[in-house]
């Protein structure tokens, strides 16, 4: 079994008013330094043997990621079990 | 005439749609989201809700159902098909329409009667009305905020493809105040606020929606004719 992490982000250019909100709330924790704040989503994928690239970058594509607003990152851990 | 409309779990406007297909004087047909083929309908509707719980992004899920595949393959053979609300995001999703629908710009539900500019008459779902026709309809969505490249806005303008945009305030941040757009043959609208929830009075804000049903009908009389 491996690993596979899956990080999707709004694309720059999207509006993001969930990170916002939390960016507006942050002075009320006293936090001023922080200038921005987007959110994104982290899926973590348990695959069978070895992961096979293509069709994890397919499954990003056309499932986890709306590639019209948003991107993603696929990474394969070293310390996967 | 037959209309079919497709239910997915979590669809809630099925009936409303069924009944404003009922109301336009045509033959509702219900498609299940498992179904492989179409029945031989005429057109069909992807109603509002909550497909498969909007659980990843709206309408992701329910893009790659199988009633989807027919169709996508329908549409693009000229089928008119009408997505409204969480149908408009499955149009999106699937690629059958450009852009997408992200989370209201400012973050709250928005439910109310909302003016909505009929800007494009020419297509399947619009040749009833007059270009620039204000008419009142329910809007009710947490994520109707349309959202496309400016190149595909600058597009979507040119070509006539924007086929409604808010009027009297924009709801949820939707860029250049979009409310429906239509794809290059002008058979495929979605459309985010419901025209499906206007076509009686005793039920809606006007009967302003039943527009769309009625020129649906025109539209497939006319290709048939």
């Amino acid at each position: 079994m491996a690993r596979v992490v899956v990080d999707v982000m709004l694309k720059p250019e999207i509006l993001d008013p969930q990170g916002q909100a939390v960016a507006a709330a942050l002075p009320r924790l006293g936090v001023s330094e922080v200038t921005s704040v987007r959110i994104g989503r982290r899926v973590e994928l348990e695959v069978e043997g070895t992961p096979d690239l293509a069709k994890l970058h397919e499954l990003a594509d056309q499932l986890l990621a709306n590639p019209v607003i948003e991107d993603y990152s696929i990474t394969v851990p070293e310390d996967s079990p | 005439m037959r209309v079919g409309v497709v239910t997915f779990p979590g669809s809630l406007d099925d009936v409303d749609a069924a009944r404003a297909v009922r109301l336009a004087g045509a033959e509702p047909v219900r498609l299940w989201h498992a179904d492989q083929q179409l029945s031989g309908v005429d057109a069909v509707v992807l109603p509002g809700g909550f497909s498969y719980g909007d659980y990843l992004r709206c309408g992701a899920i329910a893009r790659f159902a199988p009633v989807m595949a027919a169709v996508a393959a329908a549409a693009r053979d000229g089928l008119p098909v009408l997505g409204i609300c969480n149908g408009f995001q499955i149009l999106c999703e699937a690629h059958l329409l450009p852009g997408a629908l992200t989370r209201n710009r400012h973050l709250h539900f928005r439910s109310r009667d909302q003016r909505v500019r009929i800007e494009s008459a020419g297509t399947a779902w619009t040749n009833g009305y007059e270009p620039g026709q204000e008419i009142v309809i329910p809007i009710k969505s947490g994520e109707g905020c349309y959202v496309a490249d400016p190149a595909t806005l600058d597009e979507l303008a040119a070509t006539g493809r924007v086929v409604a945009r808010y009027a009297g305030g924009n709801p949820n941040g939707s860029l250049r105040d979009i409310a429906g757009i239509t794809n290059q043959a002008g058979n495929v609208v979605g459309i985010m606020p419901h025209p499906e929830h206007a076509v009686a009075a005793l039920t809606g804000p006007s009967t302003d929606g039943l527009g769309f049903f009625t020129s649906v009908l025109k539209h497939v009389a006319g290709a048939a004719a």
